[in-house]
């Protein structure tokens, strides 16, 4: 573990996240033409690209600040699976009900 | 360290340490994971709202323009600033984890104090946001068939109805009520209004779709001036656990000044604050970006 060895490593996953929404904000402020008029999976690509940096930003708390890298096998599959497995399970059943909804509305 | 050779056969039963994880740190993690599917099954129900009403849903970067003490548009930037701060805080969480592990007290003080420091003024954020929100911030219209539609000026860009009926937002009294915007719409035809499918109107087409329509200022338990959404809910769970995050930090804070995680003779409990404060961070990454920025 890195922990003993001083503090670089809490500010280089600081200065990732704060990179990473930063270039969250600015794409949200100038809104590219080219990544919101180009759809892919159902969505713009600039929302394609915010979901991506925000699980980037996720993973790092989680993995680096809540220290899950450094636990074992086991209690890493049995926080993360349930998640991974539910959550997108939810989000696809959800998302395609509301836009059928709307679509009949 | 249990001994794997002497307790190889009495797992679970005691004496061993499941998953080499202390019991309090395995509990809080199965807490966090349910509090996790809690807060996905109300995002997802927040996307099933926006995939719903996708054509009436109001766009975040003309909603979000508020900043305290300064008038006039700032898309984005009050809401990069509270990001700041909680990842700041989840920062100086961080370091004083990383003292408790060396039996550091005064450096634990230190970080812990500034962790409390940066989540009231998140709270304290949140809190003039919300109260910007309720009181009204550019006014919206109701449609006798429910529908929330808005003002617009000469370029099509989301206009406050306070401007337009010449009102100061934060007067006394405020009393506009839908023939104030039916006179500003015939006298002066820049404005017009947006209904819920994007068409723009003006003149005497906008004033004859606003019979029986209302004025909306601002938010209350029935009408929203946004419409249907889930913001305060949702940010309004999420602050909640903001604000029990900060009592469980004043809690051993004040542990820690007593010294009593030094005679323990280890700052666990800071871990496990800090693991809850961690996710508290790591819900805000999600509520940032489907409620701003998508």
């Amino acid at each position: 573990m890195s922990e003993q060895s001083g503090t670089w490593w809490i500010w280089r996953v600081f200065w990732i996240l704060l990179v990473v929404t930063a270039v969250e904000v600015i794409l949200g402020i100038i809104k590219p033409e080219v990544l919101i008029n180009n759809s892919l999976l159902g969505t713009s690509l600039l929302n394609l690209i915010f979901i991506i940096l925000t699980i980037i930003k996720a993973a790092y708390i989680v993995m680096e600040f809540m220290h899950l890298g450094d636990e074992v096998k086991g209690l890493k599959l049995s926080i993360l699976l349930p998640a991974i497995i539910l959550i997108p399970y939810l989000m696809f059943i959800l998302l395609n009900e509301g836009h059928y909804i709307f679509g009949v509305l | 360290m249990a001994d794997n050779t002497i307790n190889q056969n009495k797992a679970w039963s005691g004496g061993d340490i499941p998953f080499k994880a202390s019991y309090g740190k395995l509990m809080m993690w199965f807490f966090l994971v349910s509090d996790a599917l809690t807060f996905s099954g109300f995002l997802c129900a927040y996307g099933f709202m926006r995939f719903k009403y996708s054509n009436v849903w109001p766009v975040a970067d003309e909603v979000f323009t508020h900043f305290p003490f300064l008038k006039g548009e700032y898309p984005m930037l009050f809401v990069a600033l509270m990001t700041f701060i909680l990842i700041m805080s989840s920062v100086t969480m961080v370091l004083a984890v990383n003292e408790g592990h060396k039996n550091n007290k005064n450096k634990v003080i230190l970080w812990l104090g500034l962790t409390i420091l940066g989540g009231f003024t998140f709270l304290g954020s949140q809190a003039w946001e919300w109260g910007h929100f309720i009181h009204g911030d550019k006014g919206g219209i109701e449609l006798p068939n429910h529908d929330i539609i808005h003002v617009v000026d000469s370029d099509a860009h989301f206009y406050s109805i306070y401007d337009m009926v010449g009102v100061d937002s934060y007067s006394e009294n405020i009393n506009i009520n839908i023939d104030d915007i039916k006179l500003a719409l015939s006298t002066n035809d820049v404005f017009g209004i947006r209904l819920s499918d994007k068409t723009i109107l003006r003149g005497e087409k906008a004033i004859n779709q606003l019979n029986d329509a209302k004025v909306v200022l601002g938010a209350n338990l029935i009408r929203n001036e946004y419409g249907h959404q889930l913001f305060y809910f949702i940010t309004g769970f999420h602050g909640f656990h903001v604000f029990s995050g900060v009592i469980l930090l004043i809690i051993i804070f004040i542990n820690v000044i007593k010294g009593v995680y030094e005679k323990r003779g280890h700052y666990e409990m800071v871990e496990k604050v800090g693991l809850y404060w961690h996710f508290v961070d790591l819900v805000w990454v999600f509520v940032f970006t489907f409620f701003y920025l998508v």
